[in-house]
């Protein structure tokens, strides 16, 4: 894909767009809550990714969890400018608060990008358990897993969950500055 | 009997989450008093369930996909470009394949009731949306062959039509289609953009061979994009889900290669005495008698369909009738999706004339 990409093959940018456009804009729209705003990071990551197809560097992980950070960062951004923007338009809130929510954002759009990368099995038991409201034991028997294996996978998939509290994305943290 | 650290440690996540029995989450709650390691990551697991999110609707709008690319190559023009006749098919493709990464697994076999126009009589067909899909990875397969890529049928498949090949890869299934044919299906499509791409513009006028007939490669991508919007919008109404037609200029391109088609197909007819006698034959490549189709609407435009022989070129100065359609009821038409009689046209002039070409409209369509 990344040398198809280099090649400047239009082709190859479809595809991309195919396989990462929606966990692009969710994560986007997860840090912004707007549509509009989303769509405009999905072009500008696009954009990027089009322009720049080295700045992927496989040994730093997968291409998916690399777009996610890429997209996660840029949101970020954005979200940071158009505070700010209101902050001192406004002069409601505080600088506190405005960090508060910079990062709030940041750790659901992390939280959501570890939900769809973690393995099936994990993420299939947290959502019979969470948005089906199944026990534990329901759980079980509609995975036809034991109850101790159940168990296991519940505390395994939140405590992959929580680290979206602490650590960034996988990968090597920082040091890319401002890349869009 | 009290349970162990060991069971109460592992019963955290399910704690967490308010999935434990009455008596589970007492003595949980009893051991956090007491257990400092537990105590926090019970807090931090409590937590982590309040970042558990539903996926929101993730329809992404379809048309989002054309403005990002083309923002893209704004800022950086492909060196291997995709061939304008092969954006319809690659946009068509895209939107039926969004469209299924939304449906649920139960979904894929809801029931389609395929219709199309054969013998000039409706004729329709159960399937399932798991089967249409395999019906146009079968069928596009028609073009991957033409194009030395593997036939989704398996090697050395003899030559056959598209409606054979289906039946055939249908047949081929030791359990109904499910959800599993939509990454072969996908990457087919796929590959079949990337390799016309880079094949240049020399591939346009391949020929891809559909048993009974052949279309340079340029018209059969066409084809397959009028197919798989067809049979996404099956699908689309299968499943209860909005689907729009394709953008303007393709819709364009699509009713083009119709009007194109219709002078051989009717002349076609006319052979087995479905169609009236020709009136007036002209030397090849002179204007000859035709109907104006006048299509309103998205992708709409006019065109001059000769009557009387392929050959014939339609000309303005010629025409004995006329019919004035909107675009996406004229593709209904084509698909066999409605009858000539139900298609709402509007008619001037001879009428022979009219009612050969919307039967001939309708004829085009198959399984």
């Amino acid at each position: 894909m990344q040398q198809r990409l280099a090649r400047g093959e239009a082709a190859a940018l479809g595809e991309l767009y195919d396989r990462f456009a929606s966990l692009v804009h969710s994560l986007a729209h997860r840090v912004l809550d707007d549509d509009r705003a989303a769509d405009q990071i999905t072009r500008e990551v696009f954009g990027y990714i089009w322009e720049n197809p080295d700045a992927y560097d496989p040994r730093q992980g997968s291409m998916r969890s690399w777009v996610a950070r890429l997209t996660q960062r840029e949101a970020v951004q954005r979200l940071r400018q158009t505070e700010t923007t209101a902050y001192a338009e406004t002069g409601v809130g505080s600088a506190e608060e405005l960090e508060a929510k910079v990062h709030r954002a940041g750790v659901a759009a992390r939280a959501d990008y570890i939900a769809t990368s973690m393995p099936a099995p994990l993420r299939k038991a947290l959502e019979l358990a969470y948005f089906q409201r199944r026990d534990y034991r329901q759980t079980a028997a509609d995975l036809s897993i034991t109850h101790e294996e159940a168990r296991r996978r519940l505390r395994l998939g939140l405590q992959l969950l929580a680290t979206a509290e602490t650590r960034p994305l996988d990968g090597p943290p920082g040091g890319h500055g401002r890349i869009l | 009997m009290p349970l162990s650290h060991t069971v109460l440690k592992s019963l955290l996540g399910a704690w967490a989450l308010s999935a434990c029995s009455a008596a589970e989450t007492e003595a949980v709650e009893d051991h956090l008093t007491g257990c400092a390691p537990c105590a926090e990551e019970a807090l931090r697991l409590r937590n982590a369930v309040s970042l558990l999110h539903e996926d929101r609707d993730l329809d992404l709008d379809p048309m989002l996909r054309f403005r990002v690319l083309d923002n893209c190559l704004k800022r950086r023009p492909a060196r291997i470009p995709v061939p304008a006749w092969a954006a319809p098919y690659d946009a068509e493709t895209a939107r039926l394949d969004a469209l299924l990464r939304d449906i649920g697994e139960s979904e894929w076999h809801a029931p389609v009731r395929l219709k199309w126009y054969e013998d000039d009589a409706l004729v329709r067909r159960k399937s399932t949306v798991a089967g249409v899909i395999g019906h146009l990875l079968a069928v596009d397969g028609l073009v991957s062959g033409a194009l030395g890529l593997a036939d989704p049928l398996g090697p050395d498949v003899p030559e056959l039509t598209p409606t054979e090949r289906t039946e055939s890869f249908w047949k081929a299934l030791d359990r109904p289609p499910n959800r599993t044919l939509r990454a072969p299906w996908r990457d087919q499509s796929h590959a079949l953009v990337q390799t016309v791409s880079v094949a240049g513009p020399g591939a346009a006028d391949l020929t891809v061979t559909y048993g009974e007939f052949a279309l340079p490669l340029q018209d059969a991508l066409l084809e397959r994009a009028f197919e798989c919007w067809v049979h996404a919008e099956d699908i689309a109404n299968a499943v209860a889900y909005p689907y729009d037609p394709p953008s303007g200029p393709h819709l364009r391109g699509m009713i083009d290669l119709a009007a194109r088609l219709l002078p051989g197909a009717l002349a076609h007819r006319r052979r087995s005495g479905r169609a009236a006698p020709p009136r007036r034959l002209v030397a090849a490549g002179s204007p000859g008698r035709s109907l104006h189709l006048e299509v309103e609407g998205v992708g709409g435009g006019h065109w001059y369909i000769a009557l009387d022989s392929p050959a014939a070129l339609g000309s303005p100065d010629h025409t004995v009738a006329q019919v004035a359609m909107d675009g996406v009821e004229f593709c209904r038409l084509v698909a066999g999706h409605i009858s000539p009689q139900e298609a709402a046209a509007g008619q001037d002039g001879d009428r022979e004339a009219i009612h050969d070409v919307l039967t001939t409209a309708a004829s085009l369509s198959r399984l």
